[in-house]
């Protein structure tokens, strides 16, 4: 298939696009196993199946569903619960906000944005970045929808699934699909590295983010960001200012 | 009512402490974005913070690792991240083979050295 990609003219065929765009995604392949995971997960704290997949489709974020079932599960406190959750999802803000100004138009409407926002999430806000320029503007918002919807539906079926494997996974296994959200995520965010102030970014969240919860500091995630990203950020404006 | 209580308080668990605090971080975004467009300088540090942020994550996962993955030990863990890395700069930056290569490293490294 050509890499260049369809040039879709009316919205539901961007929307197809995107949807289509998912099935030879290895993201598919990451989310079913992860969801494989998390299913399990959910059937093991003993949470219902309607539940698994509610929680699936309303979060849409790996970690934050991995923190609310086994938290919830283990009968911490609904603050407690609450609080690990929003700091997992702290991610998501500067996420949404660097891909919805590359989507809208001047006359979108804020409404039309608020589903494709639900839809991010790493493997959709890594594969809207990547594939985003070969659409056209005024297909993007359907693109992305597509996109979310496609990925959606695997990690809908893979939590079903899961969730009926649980009792049937072994340990060495489980274990497994957990490994694959770090790893994918890793991959993923490589691969989309062009520019030197992605590569420094990546480079100090990995050392920020685990020394920062090593030292406790409270809202780790989010410091990481801002130190990391920052120095990054002014690293590659000096590089700049210099050339 | 405590019937009702244990069939709907997951449900009303999953809105107040899974749902919402998890989704106002979407919603933020979609504020804080408006007037903001494609070419904005300032996207340049935003997206260098999410990617920091990600990357923060990626290290906790790995380092505090979630549930019966923190059954395997550290050390192959961290060992697995590794080969997948090396996998995926040597076999033209491919997410597929860094993914297969590092769970490959830790089935191998938990069935060797784990307990």
């Amino acid at each position: 298939m050509s890499s260049a990609g369809p040039q879709p003219t009316s919205t539901l065929a961007a929307y197809l696009a995107g949807l289509r765009a998912t099935w030879t995604s290895v993201f598919s392949y990451v989310l079913f196993g992860t969801y494989i995971g998390i299913g399990a997960l959910a059937h093991d704290f003993g949470f219902s199946i309607l539940w698994a997949v509610l929680s699936t489709v309303l979060i849409w974020a790996g970690p934050a569903q991995v923190i609310l079932i086994s938290t919830l599960g283990a009968g911490a406190s609904w603050i407690a619960v609450a609080v690990a959750v929003g700091l997992s999802g702290v991610r998501l803000l500067p996420m949404v906000v660097a891909l919805l100004p590359t989507i809208k138009q001047p006359a979108t409407n804020a409404w039309k944005l608020v589903i494709p926002a639900h839809f991010t999430a790493v493997s959709m806000w890594v594969e809207a970045l990547r594939l985003l320029p070969t659409v056209p503007r005024e297909n993007r918002i359907a693109y992305c929808n597509g996109l979310g919807c496609g990925y959606l539906v695997t990690a809908t079926s893979a939590t079903v699934t899961g969730f009926y494997l649980a009792a049937k996974l072994p340990p060495l296994m489980s274990a497994g699909l957990l490994f694959l959200t770090p790893l994918a995520f890793l991959m993923s965010t490589l691969r989309n590295s062009r520019m030197l102030v992605d590569f420094l970014s990546i480079g100090f969240g990995l050392v920020l983010g685990p020394l920062f919860a090593w030292w406790e500091l409270g809202l780790d995630l989010m410091w990481s960001g801002i130190v990391g990203g920052t120095a990054a950020y002014m690293i590659h404006r000096f590089r700049e200012a210099l050339q | 009512m405590s019937a009702l209580w244990s069939e709907l308080g997951p449900y009303l668990a999953l809105i107040l402490c899974g749902f919402l605090p998890n989704e106002v971080w979407r919603w933020l975004g979609v504020i804080f974005s408006r007037g903001l467009d494609e070419g904005s300088e300032i996207l340049v540090w935003v997206r260098a913070v999410a990617t920091a942020i990600l990357a923060g994550v990626i290290a906790k996962l790995t380092i505090f690792a979630p549930g019966v993955l923190a059954t395997v030990p550290t050390s192959v863990r961290l060992a697995a991240v590794a080969c997948g890395f090396i996998a995926f700069v040597a076999i033209r930056r491919s997410v597929f083979a860094g993914v297969v290569a590092g769970e490959a490293a830790l089935a191998i490294g938990a069935l060797m050295f784990g307990n």
